[in-house]
């Protein structure tokens, strides 16, 4: 019996995110799903009540960011189900490499998939909210830096219930108040703009909260995963 | 001191010290209640500024800094749990999950009822209120995490996951809900810097403040020791501190 035959890590952390995306390139619904509940979500905010343009567009920010992080939140729930399911989340746990990095390319490639678009379309919904046009690049930016740390969260809460039955709603009290304050310093960035507030120490922040997250995020879902499956 | 410590993990071990000690605690802490309360609610004097709104004292701060330090035990506890598998330290954990919820419960609605004739509003999303209402939140999800899972191991040890995240989340919380937005006052210094409290006035809050420090400790372990009872309820201690019970009664 020869040794057997170990993938390097980058090699393994390749084929992870390539399968993410295959994954998700097969059956298109898991991603547009989030990207079409953003969309209509976002548009029944004007319809629930006469809002002036001017009191629209200084609502935007928060309709826009509260919007994103539901629909983050939803569209992790089947980051580890199928997985769990048909045993591959298993095999995952006793790779020899480094779970870690396993569950951060994992997270980046739903990201990929489901978060991205969120970012992309935005500037469209911005423009049925009428945000003003001094908006746009703050909330395209805070956006950018803000669904990865949300994804992470949310992937913690997912990690913590994949071997729960029926975990919708559980995910969503569990990973709301835990997001609060991306989405605080996320609206805020585009609220300071403006307002012509000082902004770039907000963008540090949300920077910095992603960079926690990436740091802590994946061990938690690993000691919840290695609960999880059992 | 390391042996008595290390005792308390064993559930037996904590069920029978508190045993001899709870009545004292409940007693002690029944008598501080009720003399701080019945003193500061009902005899000292109204303050010259808020006439007799402020008597909040006596209940809101002690609840409000409780609820925060109950998390910290609680994620401590979880630590502890997830560390070196104390089963005692997780049963310590799911019983203040509830107590600090009712605490942080508790702040909330004295805060609400007392800002509405100071602020002039039940509510505001001020940041003391805003990181108040989240911990809650945080206590609900510990609980209805705990309470989704059948298997008593996976469940304690997915919400002691969950708690020690939140430990991390929580400073945040409250530097976000700072940032974003300030009303409440700092917390009032007691003693010599505020002279004009008169003593009639802070030392029934001192008296109330332990007494609901105490309260915590007295829920804790008496939910600790049904808990400690349940999960046990086949080991033969239990069956025979049944047995002598039941012939007492």
């Amino acid at each position: 019996m020869g040794k057997p035959q170990v993938l390097s890590l980058r090699a393994s952390l390749g084929a992870t995110l390539a399968r993410e995306l295959q994954l998700a390139l097969s059956s298109p619904g898991k991603a547009v799903n989030p990207l079409m509940f953003f969309v209509i979500a976002v548009s029944l905010f004007p319809l629930g009540g006469r809002f002036e343009p001017e009191a629209l567009g200084a609502m935007a920010p928060g309709i826009l960011w509260v919007t994103a992080l539901l629909a983050v939140m939803l569209s992790m729930e089947g980051l580890f189900r199928a997985d769990y399911d048909d045993g591959s989340l298993e095999q995952l746990l006793l790779s020899p490499q480094p779970l870690y990095f396993h569950l951060l390319v994992k997270v980046f490639g739903h990201w990929l998939v489901t978060g991205l678009p969120l970012v992309l379309v935005s500037p469209v919904l911005a423009l049925l909210l009428h945000l003003p046009e001094a908006g746009y690049p703050p909330l395209l930016l805070s956006l950018l830096l803000g669904t990865p740390t949300l994804s992470l969260i949310a992937a913690i809460g997912t990690a913590l219930t994949v071997g729960l039955a029926r975990s919708g709603l559980l995910l969503a009290v569990l990973v709301l108040p835990l997001s609060v304050p991306v989405l605080i310093f996320g609206a805020g960035l585009v609220d300071a703009v403006l307002n012509g507030l000082p902004a770039a120490g907000l963008l540090a922040i949300l920077a910095a909260l992603l960079a926690l997250a990436c740091s802590f995020a994946p061990l938690a879902m690993a000691a919840a995963l290695r609960i999880s499956v059992q | 001191m390391w042996q008595w410590f290390y005792k308390l993990g064993s559930p037996r071990h904590f069920y029978e010290m508190t045993t001899g000690f709870l009545p004292w605690l409940s007693g002690v802490t029944f008598l501080l209640l009720a003399v701080g309360l019945v003193w500061g609610l009902g005899f000292a004097p109204p303050d010259y500024q808020m006439g007799n709104n402020y008597r909040i004292i006596y209940i809101h701060p002690p609840t409000a800094l409780g609820a925060i330090w109950i998390y910290v035990m609680m994620a401590s506890m979880a630590a502890m749990h997830m560390i070196w598998n104390i089963k005692v330290a997780d049963m310590v954990a799911k019983s203040s999950a509830l107590v600090g919820a009712s605490y942080s419960a508790i702040a909330l609605f004295t805060g609400a009822v007392w800002g509405k004739p100071t602020w002039g509003t039940y509510w505001i999303w001020d940041a003391k209120l805003t990181s108040m209402l989240i911990l809650f939140f945080f206590y609900i999800g510990v609980m209805a995490l705990r309470a989704a899972y059948d298997s008593e191991t996976s469940g304690s040890k997915a919400s002691s996951v969950l708690t020690l995240v939140g430990v991390v989340n929580l400073p945040i919380v409250y530097y976000a809900a700072n940032w974003w937005s300030t009303l409440h006052q700092p917390i009032s210094q007691l003693g010599e810097r505020n002279g004009a409290n008169p003593p009639e006035i802070y030392i029934p809050i001192f008296i109330s403040g332990f007494g609901l420090i105490g309260l915590v400790f007295v829920m804790v372990i008496m939910q600790t020791r049904n808990e400690i009872l349940w999960r046990e309820r086949r080991a033969q201690w239990v069956q025979d501190l049944l047995k002598t019970e039941l012939s007492h009664a």
